[in-house]
């Protein structure tokens, strides 16, 4: 049997790949887990970039959710939900159709594209 | 007959004109009593702090209400929360979901709105007394059979999807609150916490677990704890007392 989903990110959880990217979305037998978290703790919350192991790559990304509850006003999440980006920042896929939180738009300046393919926000 | 109605002075000459007190109609066919309700926040935990303490906060509850109008709801009704958010778009950020759990007292007290977007089940802990709720609509009234939803989390996604846009269900004042007796459909085990467990004592859940599963839930039940005279906390009175001084508080 499976451990649970991890509540807050950290290295080794399983995630869930949002975007509509061919990366994130084609089966593989095994599932997208995080490989380090670019933090001072080793946890990582709603906009802390984490390095990702997909398909036999590493590929970084962004963390728009976790099953950890947050600040009282913030959305909390039933899974882990993570974006596929470059490392200059640019999301890889086209679309989230999950919502995002609106505590993202904060750091505007950095996530200006990931908020840009963001249909839903919370 | 009270002989107060006419004062006689001292010389025996009639005084002032008292009017008579008016009749009060007592109507039979409507003798149905308002729904009283207390918010749960405003009972204070059993401990010895001083009362002062929770008075003044009520005075600070009871202020806020004034201002903005908190409807009653409970655990199961559907609320629609607009609150004033500056990362939004504009300014306002609104969220629909259904309460499951009601907590803390006082000037803390939350509540925790749940909905599914987009295959994704999201979950919301307002602060009642916030000063960033710009609204709090109802849209609908009920109650279930438990006083904790929690359970909604490993349960299918379809009993915790509501429509975002769906239009207030009207409900009448007078009328006692529908419980909503559904029963829950699960996913498949293993849950975030075994709900089958006397201890959380669901009754919205239908089980479809085998008998000897069940069977062996009930080992860890203590029912010896409903006949625990130190964990009894009796609040009627003190309820009366501050659904007075709630009311007062409200009226002015």
């Amino acid at each position: 049997s499976v451990t649970g989903a991890c509540r807050a990110i950290q290295k080794l959880t399983r995630v869930r790949v949002v975007d509509n990217s061919a990366l994130g979305n084609t089966p593989y037998h095994r599932p997208p887990k995080c490989i380090h978290v670019y933090n001072k703790t080793g946890v990582g919350k709603v906009g802390d970039k984490i390095l990702l192991a997909i398909k036999g790559e590493k590929k970084k990304a962004l963390i728009v959710g976790h099953k950890m509850p947050g600040p009282t006003m913030t959305p909390r999440f039933d899974s882990n939900n993570v974006v596929l980006i470059e490392d200059n920042g640019n999301p890889i896929g086209t679309r989230i159709k999950t919502p995002i939180p609106y505590i993202l738009r904060r750091r505007e300046g950095e996530f200006s594209k990931v908020l840009a393919i963001a249909r839903n926000f919370v | 007959f009270s002989s107060s109605s006419y004062q006689t002075s001292s010389d025996g000459k009639p005084g002032k004109f008292q009017p008579p007190p008016k009749p009060v109609i007592i109507d039979k066919q409507r003798q149905t009593e308002e729904r009283r309700f207390l918010s749960p926040e405003f009972i204070p935990p059993r401990g010895r702090t001083d009362p002062l303490k929770f008075y003044m906060e009520r005075k600070d509850m009871i202020q806020r209400r004034r201002v903005f109008n908190i409807p009653e709801f409970y655990v199961g009704s559907i609320l629609a929360v607009t609150t004033a958010d500056p990362y939004a778009r504009e300014k306002t950020s609104r969220f629909v979901g259904i309460c499951i759990q009601r907590g803390g007292k006082g000037l803390g007290a939350t509540f925790v709105l749940r909905n599914v977007i987009e295959d994704q089940g999201v979950e919301i802990c307002y602060e009642l007394y916030s000063p960033r709720i710009q609204a709090i609509e109802l849209l609908k009234l009920e109650k279930r059979l438990d006083d904790n939803l929690m359970y909604l989390r490993d349960a299918l996604p379809e009993y915790s999807t509501f429509d975002v846009n769906m239009k207030p269900v009207s409900h009448l004042d007078h009328e006692e609150v529908p419980v909503n007796k559904l029963q829950v459909r699960m996913k498949p085990k293993p849950w975030s916490k075994r709900w089958e467990r006397p201890k959380y004592n669901i009754k919205g859940i239908k089980f479809e677990l085998p008998e000897k599963k069940m069977k062996e839930a009930q080992k860890w039940s203590q029912p010896w704890l409903e006949f625990d005279m130190l964990r009894e906390y009796d609040t009627s009175k003190i309820e009366e007392k501050i659904w007075k001084e709630v009311n007062e508080g409200l009226k002015k």
